[in-house]
C-alpha cells in the first residue's frame, strides 16, 4: 500500500528533535512510527502520522522543511524468510530499496515495512 | 544644447551638475578646495600643524590635487584619540549638528558639521538618490539608525530636501516595517541590503509579497551588497537595489553610489576625494589597481579628514561611465584590509567565501563563518543555508551539495574549509549590518 511519510531535515543538535515532536504534540499528530539517519552535522526524521498533511503544516509553521515523500507499506508474515521473499522479487525485477524501516501499528497484527523506492510505481506492481 | 547625459532618470537635478564635469574643470576645482581646506587644517587643528611640520609641509606646498600625496595619513585611532572636539576647525558656535560612531571599544568618534556642510551633505545624498532615479514625490523608508549614528538623519535630511515623503521609520521592528510599508506605499527602502533580505523572509512568512508592493528602488549601504544578495532581492521583488557608500568618519552616507548601469561607485570628488594606496607601504597606486581606499573631505569645514585610511579594498574607475558622468567610479568594495583571515597561511577574505557558495545554485545568501581552534591550528567552519526544496528525504543529496560548496570555495581561497549544512533559518538574521564572521576561539 502506498502512504505518505513526512521526511525532515534536523541540525544535530540538542532539543532540535524534542521540539519537531513539540510542533506535532501541539497540532495533535500521532506519530506511528518514526527512525532517523544521521551524519555528524544533522539527520533525516522520517515518520509516519496520523495525518501527513497536518504535520506538514504544522512543522512548516515552525520554520523546519517537512516533506512529504510516497513509500509503500508492505505487510510481511511474522516467519522466517518472510522479508528475504519481498526482496528476492525487488531484486528480480531490479528494483533498489533505498531504505526501510518496521511499523505494527495501524494496519495489522502482523509486522508491516515501510520501504521506499525511488521507482515507486513499479515496485508497487511487483509487491502487490 | 547637446545632450551630456545619457541618464535614464531624465533632467539632470541642479545638484547634480557638477557629476558631469569635464574633468581638467573637475581638477582645477579640487585643487582650489584642497588648498583652502589644507590651509584651514593647518592653522585651526594642532595634529594637522605638528604632523606636517614633522614631515617638512607647509600649506604653501599643496598647489595642485596631485600635492594631496605630500600630506600624512589618519587612522581611524588619530578621530579617537582628538576625542570629543580635537580636529574641530571651527568655533563650537559654528557647529550645528554633532554625530557619533557606536565606539564600541572605549570612546566613541565624534563628527562636527557646519551648516554649509550640512547643506553639502545634504546635497550630496541628493546627487546619489537622483542616480538611482529617486524623485520628488517618492515615499522613502528610511531604516537607517536615527541618532548619533549618520545614517538615519543623514538620509532622512537628503531625501526631503528631494521632495520625498519620508518615513523616518529606523530600524527593527519587523512587523512595523511591513505595515508601514504596506499602508503607506513605501517606493523607495534605505537600508542594510541584509535587513532588507530579512525583511523579505519575514513578510513571507507573514504572506506579504514583495512583488505586489509599489516598491522599487532600494538605497542600501553600511555593507556592501554581494551577488546573491541581490539576486535574492531581484527573485522575490521588484526592487532596483542600488549601493550607497559613505563613513561616518567623512560625512555619513552620500561619498558616492551606483547609476543605472551599475559598473561602481561614481564618488563625489569634487567633495570627497579618492585615492589608492598600498595597504603596506602607503604608496598611491594608479587608477585601475587595487588598494586600500584612502578618503578626503575637500569642503566639510568644521572637521577636515585629510587622507583619511577607510581599510576598504578597492580600485578607482576613470573610464568614462556610460550615464555620461564624469565623476570616477570604485569597484564594488568586497573586501577590508581589517576583515582579513589567515588561515595556514593563506589570506582568506569573507566575501571570497561568500562568492563561493553563491556559485552553487542549490544555496542561499545565508551563511556564517566559524572561527574555531581545532588541534592548536585555526580552522574556518561555514554554515550554509540551502533553499527549502532541496532539504529533502536523502541525506545524500545534502553531501552532494556540501561538497559542491566545499569545492567551489577550494576554488577561490584554494584551501580546504568545512562546510555544514544548516537547518533553514537557524543563522542569525541581521537588523542592521550583517556579522558573518563569529570567533569560537578560546583565548
Amino acid at each position: 500500500m502506498r502512504i505518505n511519510q513526512v521526511s525532515v531535515f534536523l541540525g544535530n543538535t540538542p532539543g532540535r528533535l524534542e521540539s519537531m515532536c513539540k510542533s506535532l504534540a501541539d497540532a495533535g499528530v500521532n506519530m506511528e512510527t518514526l527512525t532517523i539517519t544521521e551524519s555528524a552535522d544533522h539527520g533525516i526524521v522520517r515518520m509516519i502520522v496520523s495525518d501527513p498533511d497536518k504535520a506538514v503544516e504544522a512543522l512548516s509553521a515552525q520554520g523546519f522543511t517537512p516533506k512529504k515523500v510516497e513509500v509503500l507499506a508492505v505487510e510481511v508474515d511474522d516467519t522466517p524468510g518472510a522479508l528475504l521473499a519481498v526482496l528476492q522479487k525487488t531484486r528480480q525485477a531490479g528494483v533498489n530499496v533505498e531504505y526501510m524501516y518496521d511499523m505494527t501499528k495501524p494496519f495489522s497484527s502482523r509486522p508491516v515495512m515501510i520501504m521506499s523506492f525511488k521507482d515507486i510505481d513499479a515496485a508497487e506492481k511487483i509487491l502487490q | 544644447m547637446k545632450q551630456i547625459w545619457n541618464d535614464i532618470h531624465g533632467e539632470v537635478h541642479p545638484f547634480s551638475a557638477l557629476d558631469f564635469l569635464p574633468r581638467e574643470q573637475m581638477r582645477g576645482l579640487q585643487s582650489q578646495r584642497l588648498r583652502d581646506i589644507v590651509k584651514l587644517a593647518y592653522e585651526k587643528v594642532e595634529l594637522y600643524r605638528n604632523r606636517m611640520k614633522e614631515m617638512g609641509v607647509t600649506p604653501d606646498d599643496i598647489k595642485s590635487i596631485d600635492d594631496i600625496s605630500k600630506l600624512p595619513f589618519m587612522q581611524k585611532t588619530d578621530l579617537r584619540d582628538t576625542y570629543p572636539d580635537g580636529l574641530f576647525a571651527v568655533e563650537m558656535k559654528d557647529i550645528v549638528r554633532v554625530h557619533a560612531s557606536s565606539g564600541t571599544t572605549g570612546k566613541p568618534i565624534v563628527v562636527a558639521y557646519t551648516d554649509e556642510d550640512l547643506k553639502v551633505w545634504n546635497s550630496s545624498i541628493i546627487r546619489c538618490l537622483k542616480m538611482y532615479g529617486v524623485k520628488s514625490g517618492d515615499v522613502v523608508q528610511n531604516c537607517y539608525g536615527y541618532g548619533l549614528f549618520t545614517g538615519g538623519l543623514g538620509l532622512h535630511d537628503g531625501s526631503q530636501a528631494l521632495g520625498c515623503t519620508v518615513i523616518p521609520a529606523s530600524g527593527g521592528n519587523s512587523e512595523r516595517q511591513l505595515m508601514l510599508m504596506q499602508d503607506l506605499k513605501t517606493t523607495v527602502f534605505a537600508s542594510t541590503p541584509s535587513y532588507f533580505m530579512h525583511l523579505i523572509e519575514e513578510g513571507k512568512a507573514r504572506g506579504v509579497d514583495f512583488k505586489k508592493l509599489p516598491l522599487r528602488i532600494g538605497v542600501f549601504g553600511g555593507e556592501p551588497s554581494s551577488d546573491a544578495m541581490r539576486k535574492f532581492i531581484a527573485d522575490n521583488t521588484n526592487v532596483i537595489p542600488y549601493d550607497i557608500y559613505g563613513l561616518s568618519e567623512i560625512v555619513g552616507p552620500g561619498v558616492g553610489g551606483e547609476c543605472q548601469h551599475k559598473c561602481g561607485m561614481h564618488i563625489l570628488e569634487d567633495n570627497f576625494y579618492p585615492e589608492i594606496v598600498d595597504p603596506d607601504t602607503g604608496e598611491v597606486l594608479p587608477d585601475g589597481e587595487e588598494g586600500e581606499l584612502v578618503l578626503s573631505t575637500l569642503t566639510k569645514r568644521a572637521m577636515p579628514v585629510l587622507r583619511y585610511r577607510t581599510h576598504d579594498i578597492t580600485s578607482i574607475i576613470a573610464e568614462p561611465c556610460k550615464c555620461g558622468r564624469t565623476i570616477r567610479r570604485i569597484s564594488r568594495i568586497s573586501k577590508r584590509s581589517d576583515d582579513m583571515l589567515i588561515i595556514r597561511g593563506v589570506n582568506v577574505f569573507p566575501s571570497q567565501i561568500e562568492i563561493g557558495i553563491s556559485r552553487v545554485e542549490e544555496t542561499t545568501p545565508n551563511f556564517r563563518i566559524l572561527r574555531e581552534m581545532k588541534n592548536d591550528m585555526e580552522s574556518l567552519t561555514v554554515e550554509v543555508e540551502i533553499q527549502d526544496k532541496y532539504y529533502g528525504d536523502s541525506l545524500e543529496t545534502i553531501e552532494k551539495i556540501r561538497r559542491k560548496i566545499q569545492a567551489s570555495i577550494v576554488q577561490i581561497v584554494n584551501i580546504r574549509i568545512d562546510v555544514k549544512i544548516v537547518e533553514p533559518n537557524s543563522i542569525p538574521r541581521s537588523q542592521g549590518k550583517i556579522k558573518r564572521v563569529y570567533d569560537n576561539r578560546k583565548v
